[in-house]
C-alpha cells in the first residue's frame, strides 16, 4: 500500500525514478536565470508534452531600470515560445496555478521552493532550481528520489481565533526546519475533511519551511466541488493505509494563535507571550495569506475602526483582488487606514513595495522570517491574519479576538 | 569513477549565505565565487579547497535556492561534499552542476586522505573503507558529464 507521493510518482519510496512534468511554472527571478541555462543547452523548442508558465509576482512592478530591462528579455522570450504568460499584476504564481488549474494527481513543477503550496489539491508539487527548471523545458521531465512521508494526523476543529496558519506554524515548530528534508508531508484524518482549499494552501504552503519536498491533501469532497466551480471534473483520491515515516498528531480544538519570532520559522510562541512589542508595520499577503479569505476576514476584523501602524495589503491575485472588490471588502479595508498594493510577492522577498527599515519591526502574514529578508535590519515576526489585524489595531502584537 | 582528494571538516547546518554570502551574487564571474566561498565562516579556507573532499555534518546546503552555492564549491577545486544529509534543493543543484554529493555520517579529520567510487557506493577514509548509498545511473551520467546543461548539450 503506497503514500500519495508514491502513488503520483508511481514508484516506492527511496527509488529514483525519470517523470514527465504536468505542469511547470518560473518566475520574473528564477525564470531569467533558467533563460539562461537552456540556451547554454543550445535548447531551441520547448517540449510537448507540458503546460509551461512564465508569471512576473516577485518584482512587479519593476523596481528599476535594470529589472525592467531584463524583464523585457524574459516577456518577450515567454511570448514566442507561447508560453503561459501572466505579466505584473496578475498575482502569485502558487496562486494562480491554484485558480482552477493544477489538478489532483498531476506532478507539479516551480522554480521556487513554495510551489509546494499546489499539494493542497492532491498533486505532487514541488520546487526546483533554474538548471532544472531549463531541463524541464526542453525535455518535459525531470528526475525525483520518490520521498518518504510524515504524517500529520488532524482531528477536531479549530476554536477561538485559531487558524490553518497557527496549526502550521504549530507543526513546523515541531518538525524543526530540516525535520521533514527530503520527505513529504501527507495532511491525513478526519480534521481535514472540514477545511477549505484556502486553509489547505496554507498548510501545504509551510511544509517547505520543514524542510519537506512536497506537503499534500487527498482530493476529497471539498476539492471535487472548488475545482467544478472551476470547469474541472476530477475524482476524490481514496487514502490507502500505508506505513509512514512518522507520525505527528494534532487536535485542532487545541491550536492557539502563534507567532514565529526572528530569525527563525521554527521558533514558536504564543502571541500572548509577546503582547505588547511594538510594531512599526504590519503586512497581510503573500503565497500563505494572500486569499480572499484573508482580506474578508482583515476586513470584519478592522472595519468602522482605524489601523494604528502602517499596514499593507497585497492581495495575492488579480482575482482576489476582484472579488474584494465587488464584495466591498476593499473598501473597509482602505476606509480602515490600510494602504494596498500590486497583486503578486510584495515586500515579502525585501525588494520592493514595504521594505523595511533598519530596526523596524514588521508582523507579518507570510512564510519566512529571514534575517534581513525584508530590508537590512528589520525583523519579522509571522503570524496569523487574525493577529495581524487584531496588532494593526493597537500598533503592537495584541492577541486576536475570538472571532 | 573513482575519485580521491584531501578531507576538509566543516559543521552542521552549513546554509548557502554562509557558503557564498549574498553580497557577491551579482555577477557572472564564478571566479568570485571560487574565491569567496565559505568566507563568512572561514576567509582562510577557500585556498584549501583545491582538490578537498568536504566532510559535513548533517543539512549541508540549506536556505535559499541559490544555485551559485553549488557553483562556488564546484569552481573552488571541491571534489565531493559528503554529509549525512543535505537540503533538497542543493542536493539537485549540486548533481546539476557536476558536483558529486555523498550521503554518509563519516567522522572527520582534516587533511587524511579520501578516496571514493560513486558507482561502485564506497568511500575510502585514510584507508579505511565505508559503504555509502550509490547515486542514480541519471545523476551519475550527469555529473559524468559535468553538468545537466552540459548533459543535454551532448544527449538532445
Ligand atoms: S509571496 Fe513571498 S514566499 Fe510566496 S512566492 Fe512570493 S516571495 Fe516567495
Amino acid at each position: 500500500m503506497s503514500t500519495l507521493s508514491e502513488r503520483i510518482l508511481n514508484a516506492p519510496a527511496g527509488e529514483y525514478v525519470d517523470r514527465k512534468v504536468d505542469r511547470a511554472y518560473a518566475c520574473d527571478g528564477t525564470g531569467l536565470l533558467a533563460l539562461e541555462a537552456w540556451k547554454n543547452m543550445g535548447a531551441s523548442r520547448l517540449a510537448d508534452a507540458t503546460e509551461f508558465s512564465i508569471i512576473f509576482d516577485h518584482i512587479a512592478p519593476a523596481n528599476n531600470t535594470t529589472t525592467a530591462t531584463l524583464q523585457h528579455e524574459l516577456r518577450e522570450f515567454a511570448k514566442s515560445s507561447f508560453m503561459n504568460f501572466s505579466d505584473i499584476g496578475c498575482g502569485i504564481c502558487h496562486q494562480l496555478m491554484s485558480e482552477g488549474v493544477v489538478l489532483p494527481g498531476e506532478i507539479v513543477i516551480g522554480a521556487d521552493s513554495h510551489s509546494v503550496t499546489l499539494g493542497a489539491f492532491g498533486a505532487f508539487a514541488s520546487g526546483v532550481g533554474a538548471t532544472d527548471m531549463a531541463a524541464i523545458w526542453l525535455t518535459g521531465e525531470t528526475w525525483f528520489r520518490v520521498p518518504a512521508t510524515i504524517a500529520v494526523h488532524l482531528e477536531g476543529r479549530f476554536t477561538g481565533a485559531a487558524e490553518a496558519k497557527d496549526l502550521a506554524l504549530a507543526y513546523v515548530g515541531e518538525l524543526g526546519t530540516d525535520g521533514a528534508t527530503y520527505q513529504s508531508l501527507e495532511f491525513v484524518g478526519d480534521g481535514t475533511k472540514d477545511l477549505s482549499i484556502d486553509e489547505r494552501l496554507v498548510l501545504s504552503n509551510l511544509s517547505v519551511e520543514a524542510g519537506a519536498k512536497a506537503g499534500l491533501f487527498y482530493a476529497d469532497d471539498v476539492t471535487v466541488r472548488y475545482l467544478k466551480e472551476r470547469g474541472h471534473a476530477v475524482k476524490p483520491q481514496v487514502p490507502e493505509t500505508c506505513t509512514y515515516l512518522r507520525d505527528l498528531e494534532f487536535d485542532l480544538s487545541d491550536i492557539v494563535p502563534l507567532i514565529a519570532v526572528p530569525h527563525r520559522v521554527d521558533t514558536v510562541k504564543p502571541v500572548d507571550e509577546l503582547a505588547g512589542l511594538p510594531l512599526d508595520q504590519v503586512f497581510v499577503g503573500t503565497c500563505t495569506n494572500g486569499r480572499y479569505s484573508d482580506l474578508a476576514r482583515l476586513a470584519r476584523i478592522i472595519k468602522g475602526n482605524k489601523v494604528a501602524v502602517r499596514t499593507i495589503v497585497v492581495p495575492a491575485s488579480a482575482a482576489v483582488l476582484t472579488q474584494a472588490i465587488r464584495t466591498g471588502v476593499l473598501a473597509d479595508i482602505v476606509e480602515a487606514g490600510c494602504t494596498i498594493g500590486t497583486p503578486g510577492c510584495g515586500p515579502c522577498l525585501g525588494a520592493h513595495m514595504g521594505v523595511l527599515g533598519e530596526e523596524e519591526v514588521c508582523l507579518s502574514t507570510a512564510n519566512r522570517n529571514f534575517k534581513n529578508r525584508m530590508g537590512v535590519g528589520g525583523e519579522i515576526y509571522l503570524s496569523s491574519v487574525a493577529t495581524a489585524a487584531a496588532s494593526a489595531l493597537e500598533g503592537e502584537i495584541t492577541v486576536p479576538e475570538v472571532a | 569513477m573513482h575519485t580521491e582528494g584531501h578531507a576538509v571538516c566543516l559543521p552542521e547546518d552549513i546554509d548557502t549565505d554562509v557558503v557564498i554570502a549574498g553580497r557577491y551574487l551579482r555577477t557572472r564571474d564564478r571566479s568570485i565565487w571560487a574565491t569567496h566561498v565559505f568566507e563568512d565562516l572561514d576567509p582562510g579556507l577557500a585556498p584549501r579547497l583545491k582538490g578537498a573532499v568536504i566532510i559535513a555534518g548533517k543539512n549541508f546546503g540549506c536556505g535559499s535556492s541559490r544555485e551559485q552555492a553549488a557553483i562556488a564549491i564546484r569552481e573552488a577545486g571541491v571534489v565531493a561534499v559528503i554529509a549525512p544529509s543535505f537540503a533538497r534543493i542543493f542536493f539537485r543543484n549540486a548533481i546539476n552542476v557536476g558536483l558529486p554529493l555523498i550521503e554518509a555520517d563519516i567522522s572527520c579529520t582534516d587533511g587524511s586522505a579520501i578516496a571514493f567510487n560513486l558507482a561502485q557506493g564506497w568511500v575510502d577514509v585514510a584507508g579505511k573503507r565505508h559503504d555509502v548509498p550509490t547515486l542514480s545511473p541519471r545523476m551519475q551520467e550527469i555529473l559524468a558529464a559535468g553538468g545537466l546543461v552540459a548533459f543535454w548539450r551532448k544527449h538532445r
